[in-house]
This record gives structure tokens, sequence and C-alpha cells, in this order.
């Protein structure tokens, strides 16, 4: 689409032919100027096709109701990595990774199966009470009355700990999982993280050699209840390729890191820029439990998933062909006023707050979904008990992504 | 109309009445029972309206469909007895079932 710098989107979104919106154009991510151009596709055109676009033709999917049908069409709309995976870029077809959410049943379900006890009801209870420790020293050792970046003191810093535990990861080194979360999502770009798939490539071997180093150790000793002791003793992951191992470490580093550190950095942003939310929440700190799932809607830290059709399928009225790529905007379904009351307000104390596609529904539906909601919420109970405010005191920096809808500098200052 | 009743995980037994035709699940929701989140609405996609089906009643609400299973095959507290709540509908024949929640809904 390239629209002009300064361009006023409400017009241009309103103004362009239907067949030159291009709702896949990461700057529009970026500059957070996304909301009108699938305004206006969910009321015209709510499936429609892009011809062209910096990831070739595509399909976009943006009401919540065909989503919905999209993500129960497992057998026609493929997530395999075969044929392109669950993201709109494509992977170089020698580059491709193999990871169970780029599976289609059975296989899919069965690595999954490996991994879910992770996040059982015991597991999670235990995990409870590490994650509230580590948020409370994280608070603690907070500047005030100076401004810093959330991002980096609070939202990476969290995940990346919580990450450590479940990979059972040496500790001093967890920033390397938020580097290679990063790099497995970024666009290439020159003078960006990566610049080249070569790049990529070559952190994906340095990620693989940590983690193959764990899986050795593990492999031989009594099963654990930590991811990598889990794949490595886990009957449908123990003979995985060690491509397939490098896919599903991916999986669950971005799965785990990327989400719930937006919606931690999401959060603030959006009390900053509702305060009348703000005051209701600290009067009744009780509305953390439905503000939780409003957080993850209202950031929707993932804006899409991808399907490959292996059939024709009808979809809204519409004739997808086999190997057509169908783009299921979970970003624009979470904004669709027929399924969500007023869904552009961010309300703290919605009736029906999980009704979200943010989580994705059907098969694939997000294994970690309970623990991202649990983190976020001893975050907002230890926040509320220690800081009446947290100010927002500049423009937050966003990612130059259609995929990964994060934040990367959100300049705060905490009252001293 | 038929009654059903849903047991809660420390216990707690509420009865309650339900049109024929109504959902089980929706019968939770719209009576506020605490322990079924029911995130997709009733579609069968997400393993959250999760229940236990008392006794003799598993065989009266059916065979889980292949979506059932394969999201209940997900379910951390599945058992065999595990049904998807949104997938039994009330009915004269169903009058006095029982239900018991799971720990929690993941």
């Amino acid at each position: 689409m390239n629209a002009p710098a300064n361009v006023d989107h409400e017009t241009l979104a309103a103004s362009l032919p239907l067949d030159r919106i291009d709702v896949s154009d990461p700057a529009l991510y970026r500059d957070d100027v996304w909301m009108p151009y699938f305004r206006r596709l969910r009321r015209e055109d709510p499936v429609h096709y892009c011809a062209s676009s910096m990831f070739g033709p595509y399909w976009s999917v943006t009401k919540y109701k065909d989503i919905m049908q999209a993500e129960l069409a497992h057998k026609v709309l493929s997530s395999d990595s075969s044929l392109g995976g669950i993201t709109i870029r494509d992977r170089p077809k020698d580059l491709r990774l193999p990871m169970f959410i780029a599976m289609d049943p059975p296989r899919h379900d069965e690595q999954r199966k490996v991994v879910q006890p992770i996040v059982a009801p015991a597991n999670l209870a235990k995990l409870e009470h590490i994650i509230r420790e580590r948020v409370c020293r994280i608070l603690d050792g907070l500047p005030r009355g100076e401004t810093f970046n959330w991002v980096d003191h609070v939202s990476i810093e969290l995940t990346v700990q919580m990450l450590a535990t479940l990979f059972d990861f040496p500790f001093e080194d967890r920033r390397k999982l938020s580097f290679w979360s990063d790099c497995a999502t970024a666009l290439p770009e020159a003078g960006g993280l990566i610049d080249s798939e070569e790049k990529r490539e070559e952190v994906f071997a340095e990620c693989l050699a940590y983690f193959t180093n764990l899986w050795n150790e593990r492999v031989n000793a009594e099963p654990r209840p930590d991811l990598i002791s889990m794949l490595a003793h886990g009957e449908a992951t123990r003979n995985m390729t060690p491509r397939e191992f490098l896919g599903n470490l991916i999986l669950l580093i971005v799965g785990g890191n990327d989400t719930t550190r937006n919606s931690i950095s999401g959060g603030v942003l959006f009390l900053n820029q509702n305060p009348e939310e703000y005051r209701k929440l600290r009067e009744n700190p009780a509305l953390i439990e439905s503000m939780v799932p409003e957080i993850i809607r209202y950031q929707t830290p993932l804006a899409h998933m991808r399907r490959t059709a292996i059939e024709d399928y009808e979809l809204g009225g519409k004739r997808i062909r086999a190997g057509d790529k169908v783009i299921m905007w979970y970003i624009s379904g979470n904004r669709d006023e027929e399924a969500i009351e007023e869904p552009d307000r961010f309300i703290i104390d919605r009736k029906r707050p999980r009704q979200h596609l943010s989580f994705g529904f059907g098969v694939h539906r997000c294994v970690g979904n309970r623990l991202a909601e649990m983190q976020l919420k001893i975050l907002w109970e230890e926040i509320l008990k220690r800081f009446p405010v947290i100010e927002v005191v500049g423009e937050p920096k966003r990612v130059y992504s259609a995929f990964v809808h994060g934040i990367t500098e959100l300049p705060v200052r905490i009252p001293a | 109309m038929p009654q059903v009743t849903y047991i809660e995980h420390d216990g707690t037994e509420h009865r309650i009445e339900l049109e024929a035709g109504q959902s089980v699940m929706q019968g939770a929701v719209n009576n506020n029972i605490p322990g079924i989140d029911a995130d997709c609405g009733g579609e069968c996609a997400c393993a959250t309206c999760h229940v236990y089906v008392e006794g003799d009643w598993l065989p009266r609400t059916g065979t889980p469909g292949e979506q059932e299973a394969s999201m209940l095959s997900f379910a951390a507290t599945a058992q065999p007895n595990s049904r998807l709540s949104c997938q039994i509908r009330m009915s004269e024949e169903l009058d006095g079932l029982v239900v018991r929640l799971p720990e929690a809904q993941h």
C-alpha cells in the first residue's frame, strides 16, 4: 500500500479502492494505524483478497465468526510448515521449520500432548508461588521518580525469567531467550536485528547448539517436569530431527515470550490512555480478574495466524482456492462490533471478557493461555499493592511486523 | 423443565432447571455457576466447559464427536467420563443429570 508519511489514515482507508487495501503492510502496526483499514474490510468485504503484497497474494479473514469457522476447518485449512506454516511470511523452502503449531492432526496432537502437562492445574499452582516472588523482586527494584523503559525492566525481564524456569534454562543466560525470540520473528531489515536469512540461521544454530547440550544432559537422566526433559522423554518427540527440535524450541520460546511481554506492556499503556478505567481498578483491585483477558484482547499480541487451503473452500461467500494463503486477523476479529460490544473501548469490567480471539480457537488454541493470564494477574496484584500509578511519559515504539503486535519501548515514571 | 445438578470441585452443588434444547454449558453460564469458563461460547473450540458426567448418565449424553474428542484430549484433567458441556443438549430424558466440574478449565 505504501502510504505516504503524514497521511490521514482514516481518509485513506475510506477512499482507497478495496482491491488496493493491504493490511499486511508492517508499517501499519509500527505506526499504530491499522484500525480504519480493518473497519472498512469488516463492513464492506469481510473476506478480502489482496492480489499483491510484500508477502504475495493472500486472503484476509476479518470478522470474528468467519475466523472461528476457519479455526475449526483444520482439515481444509492447513497449518503445515511445508505449505508455509502459520505466519503470512513464507520462509525460504529449504529453511522451513517444522514445529507442532505448524503441523496438522494427528502429528500436531501427539507432539502437543507431550508439553501440555507443563500447564496442568497442579503445575500452575506450583508456578504461582515462583512468579509472585519474582514479580515482587522486579517491582521492588524499579527506579522511582525517573524515566525508564517498562518493556525492558519489567515485560521482558519477567517473561524470560518465567521461560527460563519452564525450560530449566541457566538463569544467568536467560536474556538469550528473548534475543532468540526476537530474531525468530524479526523481518529482515538493513540495520535491523536480522538483515538476512543467513544471519537468522546463524542465530538459530547457536540456539540449537545451546539447547542440544541441555537435551543431552536430560535425555539420560530421570524425566523431570521441565519442557526440555519432557521433549527428550516424550514418545512423540524423543526422535525428532534437530530441525524439528529447533522448530519446537522456537515455538515455545516465541509463544512464551513475545506474547505475554506485549500484554504486560499493553496493560500499562491502556490504563494510561483510559484514566477512568485506571481509577476503577485502583478502587476495586478485584477487577484484575476481568481486566487481564481484556488486556489480552485489546493488545492482541499476535495479530494473525495463517492457514493454507488444501482444497477449495467457501468462507463468507468467497471461494478460496486450493493453495491460497488465508490470514485470520485476530486483531480485527477482536474489534468486530457484531461479536464484542463497543470493541474499540478498553473496558476492564466486561461481562464475558474471555470471549476474544487472541489465543486462537480449535486444536491450535494457545497451550499457555492460563499461564499467561496468571502472570498478568499476579503482576497487577503486586503493582497495585505498591504503586498508585505508573505514568507513561512518552510515545511508545512499536514492532515493525504484521505478526508480532508488540511494543519495544514504553517510557514510564513511577512518582517518587 | 429437566433439571441438571452441577457439582463444583469443592463439592458445592447447584441444581438448575434448563429448557430442553439448551446446552449444559449455557445453563451454567446463564446461572453464573463458577468453574465453567466457556471461552468460545459453545463452538466446541476451546475445552473450557469441561465436565465429568456422573455415573450412569454418561452413555445417555451421547458420544463425543471428532472435534470434541480432539479438544478434550488436550485438557490436562480429562478422564474417561469427560465431556464438553456445550455439546450436551438438555432433554426430558436427561432430567436429573449430574455433572462434576474439574479443578480448573485448561
